[in-house]
């Protein structure tokens, strides 16, 4: 049973904070929030004990409309201001709220040193494939041949894939799905929220302002179909080429291991460092 | 704690023990030389102590796991040189606006850029000032020996728990390096300060809200008091504002907070002033170089005095303006092109002549070169 | 198809609607319509299955799907 929507605005959003949300209409932040908002409720934590931390950005703006510990620091920095907070005060539950470009871009050589440290932080990234706030620009998850403000011939460079990145880099939970998938989203980031170590969700976002109107895709509710049109299970991937998975979104959970966590290594560190 | 006799230690090593006897809980750095012995020490320390050490992937990650950290309650410090120092520069900002103390330790080398990485200069006095964008306030430390390096570590964490304020160590590769006799002193002999926590119910708590000192008590994520950081202008609750007089009133309350406590924050050193009619103000090791010139000049029946600055930012004219009177001239001592100098003429205004006597080019400042500068101005 | 002796309201809270069109064109029974002035309304709340898509759909947390027992 899905937390109703009455729970979620009587318990988590500030209700001295300006709604609606600044966010444009139809764009699929306020989704992701919400899915981040319901998934924590199933997870029993209070709000005394979860710090909300976000960078730069259109996603970045969502910690202020919630009743946690919140913090909004510099653009691609959320992941470092975490970790500390992680690192100091081990009992906090630590989830970091960011878009594309703040994470893989200006903030990518944290991504992957957050991940290969496996500190038990759980980042939920709203991949939109632009710059939102600054009204367009390439990401670098742009799909290639797509337009922005600074590629108006298309984009040349290759995108990331930021799920598998983070995989590759040591995320011992890295999962994709996508704001039609709703429910899907909510499960995995339940699922991030409960793994112990760095997890990391990814959320297939439409931004039908900045990204969407540039590039011929209709309005928020065609990009939401298109989303369901190219969503494809990890699953149903076996076999396939990396030139076939090119255009689609491969939904699912993409690593899911166990492995020993940062601040329980180094509880072992001060433990043998005291004995001395 | 029984008082340990005399060490022989290093000025980084002396950072350290100024930390771990403040308070530090927490590190977060990059290595750097000639700061890397900091980290290297504290790495061994502050797991002993139950503190935590971590070395981040560049220096911007380690200021903002800094930052962090002391948000969620740990007293913390980073240390790096010049080129970590630049990468540093815009969550500098960030921890002034958002009022986050921490202490950063720079002990710095010549440049720009890699420069000479492992010769002495004093040339990031300006960076340290200004180097964040947006004007802003900050307090900057210096030290020209191991036991000072100590006492000003140590204030350097009481500032910053003090008025909430990111607090600069600026040392230099001489001080961080050379080796000198320390006793540190006993637990309680030297003053430790701690941030204000909130003690009103978290309902009334304002996390940005003027107080009668102008900074507010501090709560630490996970107290229980939830609240909002941001390095958007803000208002008292910390949520973004733009109106103009929230913007006025929270932008003052930053710089006031700071101001109303220059008395305390300005630490100079006077030696032979009372009767001088030229004063030598130096600083870092160059200061080392002035003391003995100053001696040299009153041994030869000069009437010369020397001010070592222990604080360089704010600037404390105080400390100049007192001998409006009875001063003719001043010499700057630095070891970079005139950096200090330029703030001095500034608030000179004509009353003083002010002379430099410069080390530029990663090079110590010795007696001789500022004996040469002094006696042409007394002769 | 739910429970028979459930009752389900659809609230739409429209100052915080931004008229997307989301929740009326994923709406899978075809409960919600988007009304004339742009705004989502569920005209036909009997087709309401309670299956909650346009509520977690809504990015403006503007929709509540309620639900009660029917009394005998």
């Amino acid at each position: 049973m899905t937390t109703p929507n009455r729970i979620i605005l009587d318990k988590y959003l500030r209700h001295n904070k300006k709604f609606p949300h600044i966010w444009c209409p139809g764009c699929g932040i306020g989704i992701v929030l919400a899915a981040l908002l319901r998934a924590i409720d199933r997870t029993g934590w209070t709000k005394d004990e979860i710090v909300l931390v976000s960078g730069i950005g259109c996603s970045s703006r969502a910690p202020v409309y919630v009743d946690f510990n919140t913090l909004h620091t510099a653009h691609g920095r959320a992941l470092p201001f975490a970790t500390g907070i992680k690192a100091a005060r081990p009992p906090l539950k630590v989830i970091v709220f960011t878009g594309d470009g703040d994470c893989a871009a200006i903030g990518g050589n944290h991504l992957i040193h957050a991940c290969r440290r496996n500190i038990d932080i759980t980042t939920v990234v709203v991949n939109n494939y632009i710059y939102g706030m600054t009204g367009g620009q390439q990401s670098p998850t742009t799909p290639e041949g797509m337009k922005a403000t600074t590629a108006t011939r298309g984009v040349i460079d290759q995108p990331f894939h930021i799920a598998e990145l983070a995989a590759s880099a040591g995320a011992t939970f890295a999962a994709r799905s996508t704001t039609y998938h709703a429910k899907e989203l909510e499960s995995f980031i339940l699922k991030g929220l409960e793994h112990k170590g760095f997890s990391l969700v990814e959320a297939i976002s439409q931004a039908p302002v900045c990204f969407g109107r540039r590039n011929g895709m209709g309005d928020p509710v065609e990009m939401v179909k298109r989303e369901k049109e190219l969503a494809i299970p990890i699953s149903k991937t076996a076999g396939m080429t990396f030139e076939e998975k090119k255009d689609k979104i491969v939904t699912g959970i993409i690593e899911e291991r166990e492995a020993q966590e940062w601040t329980d290594l180094y509880a072992g560190v001060k433990k043998t460092a005291g004995e001395e | 704690m029984k008082k340990k006799n005399g060490q022989l230690l290093q000025g980084n090593e002396a950072v350290v023990e100024g930390a771990l006897y403040a308070g530090c809980s927490f590190y977060a750095g990059y290595p750097i030389t000639p700061s890397t012995e900091i980290a290297e020490v504290l790495s061994v320390k502050l797991p002993e102590r139950g503190g935590t050490f971590i070395q981040m992937e560049d220096e911007i990650a380690s200021i903002g796991a800094c930052l962090g950290a002391s948000l969620a309650g740990a007293k913390s410090m980073t240390a790096t040189s010049g080129p970590g120092f630049s990468l540093m520069q815009e969550l500098i900002g960030y921890g002034v606006i958002s009022e986050i103390p921490m202490v950063l330790v720079n002990v710095m080398r010549f440049g720009p850029s890699t420069g000479l990485p492992t010769s002495p200069s004093q040339g990031d006095v300006m960076q340290a000032r200004w180097g964040t964008h947006g004007d802003h306030p900050i307090i900057v430390l210096t030290a020209d020996s191991v036991p000072e390096t100590f006492e000003m570590t140590v204030k350097a964490f009481n500032f910053s728990e003090k008025y909430r304020i990111p607090v600069i160590l600026l040392l230099d590769e001489v001080v961080g390096h050379m080796r000198e006799k320390i006793t540190i002193p006993a637990e309680g002999e030297v003053k430790v300060v701690d941030r204000l926590k909130p003690e009103m119910p978290p309902e009334w708590y304002a996390p940005y809200a003027d107080t009668n000192t102008g900074v507010p008590p501090m709560a630490a994520f996970g107290d229980g008091y939830r609240h909002h950081v941001t390095g958007l202008v803000h208002d008292a609750q910390g949520f973004p504002t733009a109106k103009p007089e929230e913007v006025v009133s929270g932008m003052d309350r930053l710089f006031s907070k700071i101001s109303r406590g220059f008395s305390e924050v300005c630490i100079t050193e006077e030696l032979y002033c009372d009767d001088a009619k030229t004063i030598i103000l130096s600083y870092g090791a160059a200061a080392r170089s002035a003391r003995d010139a100053v001696e040299t000049m009153r041994a030869d029946g000069e009437k010369v005095g020397l001010i070592k600055l222990k604080t360089l930012w704010p600037f404390p004219k105080a400390a100049l303006e007192k001998y409006e009177k009875s001063v003719e001239n001043i010499i700057v001592a630095e070891m970079n092109r005139g950096q200090i100098y330029r703030e001095v003429w500034r608030v000179a205004r004509g009353r003083w002549q002010v002379g430099k006597a410069l080390a530029p080019y990663g090079n110590m400042l010795t007696p001789d070169m500022i004996l040469d500068v002094a006696r042409k101005v007394t002769k | 198809m739910a429970k028979a002796n459930v009752k389900r309201k659809v609230v739409i809270y429209r100052d915080w609607c931004k008229q997307c069109g989301i929740c009326s064109t994923f709406c899978p029974t075809g409960c919600i319509v988007k009304e004339e002035d742009g705004y989502p309304f569920p005209r036909y709340i009997e087709k309401c299955i309670g299956c909650r898509l346009c509520e977690l759909r809504c990015p403006e947390f503007a929709i509540t799907v309620e639900e009660w027992e029917k009394s005998k």
